[in-house]
């Protein structure tokens, strides 16, 4: 008879880890905001492991990420927050020796197996943290995207163009010299022609790596003007070292540390009476 | 806290170490300056010396002369003839010729051997082909020529029927085997150059391998691509063993790549042991010498101009 209990135990064992965490959704429901104003998970992660060789980066992570929000993830350098924010729409492919276990479902669906990751990567758009526009012409930049997915209706290409260095706010500054080569704009007019960019290709969720940390504090601003208007359309995800920028600027913050999520939540709680001693030391600048 | 001593620093010393920096930068200057003037020298006796004037001016070089009575004029190289015939014309056809199909077979597997180590290759697979296409370089330029000479003419005459075994075909494709890991190297290099972080950016919108490699880091790299391709061409121009063995050496104006040729290269170094010092014959290879220098001096400067061209236009940066 205990034999037999065994067995059950491990089939049932079994059986959970095939078992889409969309069902098991009890760790999501965990750490879910509070606060309930009838928002869409758009990204559900749950129980993520990353490893870069042998060295393991993250911990069980746990996450839900709401629909036309800006989420933001906040923590000490190296903490893992930006490894986090790679496996949103699998950069970390990228990079050889790289191992990951746990899932992530956008709209429910593990973007993990997905056959085209480019398929995921035209629904999760990224910014870099260093601007990195081709060396081709502004137009090309912000065209490159559509070209490469397969679009060739020319005035389609250049209307899209157009509606997204508006929506980017750079429209004005560059409708002239939309064939001038990208390298020729400030810092922070590249930068926002790098969001521009990634807009361009109707993204559902903007994946942002600290995207103002080498700009002066006007094209910040400027940034984050532009990140408070584009949730109206996108879900965000931003990742930022000044926790100034993410108490403007975000919905919701989660907090990293040393490769494990220690709080999340809505973001003016976690910046005013976190639930976790450590988020509070590093809020309040005790450490980090 | 004591004020720290800070040593003053030697001002002959660093005086010592510019000048000896700048001299060494300006002999390898005079060393070019002087092999300029050297063979510069040996060939003016062309312009002012009478005699060699009436047996090889610069008209006879370069027009049609009528060698003898009654026939034909034409161009030809025949220097050691009771007439001798001094056309640079078929040298430099053939000199042309062989660069030409030399590069239509390098450029196109040195870069496409660049695209796949640098962007498809594994790193296992990068390491093993990299070192093997760059020991091609160190081969001797003899030992290409021979295997022209014995093994590729063979090959291609048996495979194509051509007529005479030594051609331009042969000759251009052995030349290509010496400039495919200068083009590969250069190329190879500008490309893994391209900074990772415009890979990331072209494969977060959903670019595939392929897509990032044509339309990101080729073009990207393309200026040191094109610094490859003029570097080879030089090579091309002025390899001199390999066109001397496998090229038949005949000087023919011909247009077609299945006849034999005679570069400039392989005329200087065959007929320079064997010429009368100081006689027209000698002026003339000396010249043709000068012409070389000249012609690959401005190859690699316009592919200079070529190179901050592009990189104005890829890169958006003044060089």
């Amino acid at each position: 008879m205990p034999e037999e209990e065994t067995v059950l135990e491990e089939e049932n064992m079994v059986e959970n880890e095939k078992k889409s965490p969309v069902q098991n959704e009890t760790i999501p429901d965990k750490i879910k905001p509070d606060k309930d104003d009838g928002a869409k998970t758009k990204i559900i992660v749950s129980n993520l492991d990353f490893y870069y060789g042998d060295s393991q980066a993250l911990f069980r992570v746990s996450l839900n990420i709401e629909e036309n929000k800006v989420f933001a993830l906040i923590g000490p350098s190296g903490c893992g927050k930006s490894t986090f924010l790679r496996t949103l729409n699998r950069m970390n492919d990228t990079i050889p020796g790289t191992r990951l276990s746990g899932t992530v479902l956008l709209d429910g669906e593990d973007i993990y197996k997905v056959r085209d990751v480019s398929a995921v990567r035209t629904r999760v758009g990224m910014v870099f943290q260093k601007s990195n526009p081709f060396p081709k012409s502004i137009f090309e930049n912000v065209a490159y995207g559509l070209k490469v997915n397969g679009i060739t209706n020319k005035d389609l290409i250049a209307e899209q163009v157009e509606n997204t260095l508006k929506k980017a706010y750079l429209w004005e500054e560059v409708k002239d010299k939309l064939n001038n080569n990208a390298y020729l704009l400030s810092g922070g007019q590249q930068q926002r022609l790098c969001i521009a960019r990634a807009l361009a290709i109707r993204p559902e969720v903007v994946l942002m790596d600290e995207p103002a940390s080498a700009l002066d504090p006007i094209s910040t601003s400027k940034i984050e003007d532009l990140i408070a208007e584009l949730k109206k359309d996108y879900t965000i995800v931003i990742v930022t070292h000044n926790m100034q920028q993410a108490a403007r600027v975000s919905d919701n913050t989660a907090f990293f540390y040393e490769g494990v999520m220690i709080e999340a939540g809505p973001t003016n709680k976690i910046f005013t009476k976190p639930d976790k001693k450590k988020t509070e030391d590093y809020i309040t600048g005790r450490f980090g | 806290m004591d004020k720290l001593q800070f040593k003053p620093k030697s001002r002959w010393r660093e005086f010592i170490g510019e000048k000896f920096i700048a001299l060494s930068a300006l002999s390898a200057l005079v060393a070019i300056f002087l092999i300029f003037a050297f063979i510069f020298k040996e060939s003016i006796p062309i312009f002012t010396d009478p005699d060699i004037k009436e047996e090889a001016s610069v008209d006879k070089m370069v027009f049609k002369q009528e060698f003898y009575e009654g026939r034909e004029a034409k161009w030809s190289w025949q220097p050691n003839s009771e007439v001798p015939k001094y056309s640079l014309l078929p040298l430099f056809i053939g000199t042309i010729k062989a660069a030409l199909i030399a590069m239509l077979f390098a450029v196109p597997l040195g870069v496409g051997a660049a695209v796949y180590s640098a962007e498809f290759a594994s790193r296992r697979m990068r390491e093993f082909i990299k070192p093997i296409i760059e020991l091609l370089a160190g081969i001797p330029s003899v030992v290409l020529g021979f295997l022209a000479l014995i093994v590729l003419a063979t090959f291609l005459q048996k495979t194509f029927g051509f007529v005479f075994r030594l051609n331009t075909i042969n000759a251009g494709i052995a030349l290509g085997l010496a400039v495919i890991p200068i083009v590969f190297t250069v190329a190879e290099d500008a490309m893994t150059s391209v900074p990772k972080s415009l890979r990331d950016a072209a494969l977060a919108l959903g670019a595939n391998p392929w897509q990032v490699s044509m339309t990101v880091v080729l073009p990207a790299a393309l200026p040191g691509i094109a610094a490859g391709i003029v570097l080879g061409f030089g090579r091309a121009i002025g390899e001199t063993m390999i066109v001397l063995m496998a090229s038949g050496n005949a000087a023919i104006i011909s247009a077609s790549f299945t006849d034999s040729i005679r570069t400039i290269s392989a005329t200087i170094a065959a007929e320079l042991a064997e010429v009368v010092f100081g006689s027209a014959h000698y002026s003339v290879l000396f010249f043709l010498g000068t012409l070389l220098f000249v012609f690959t001096f401005f190859i690699n400067l316009g592919g200079d101009y070529i190179l901050g061209r592009l990189k104005i236009k890829f890169q958006g940066r003044m060089k």
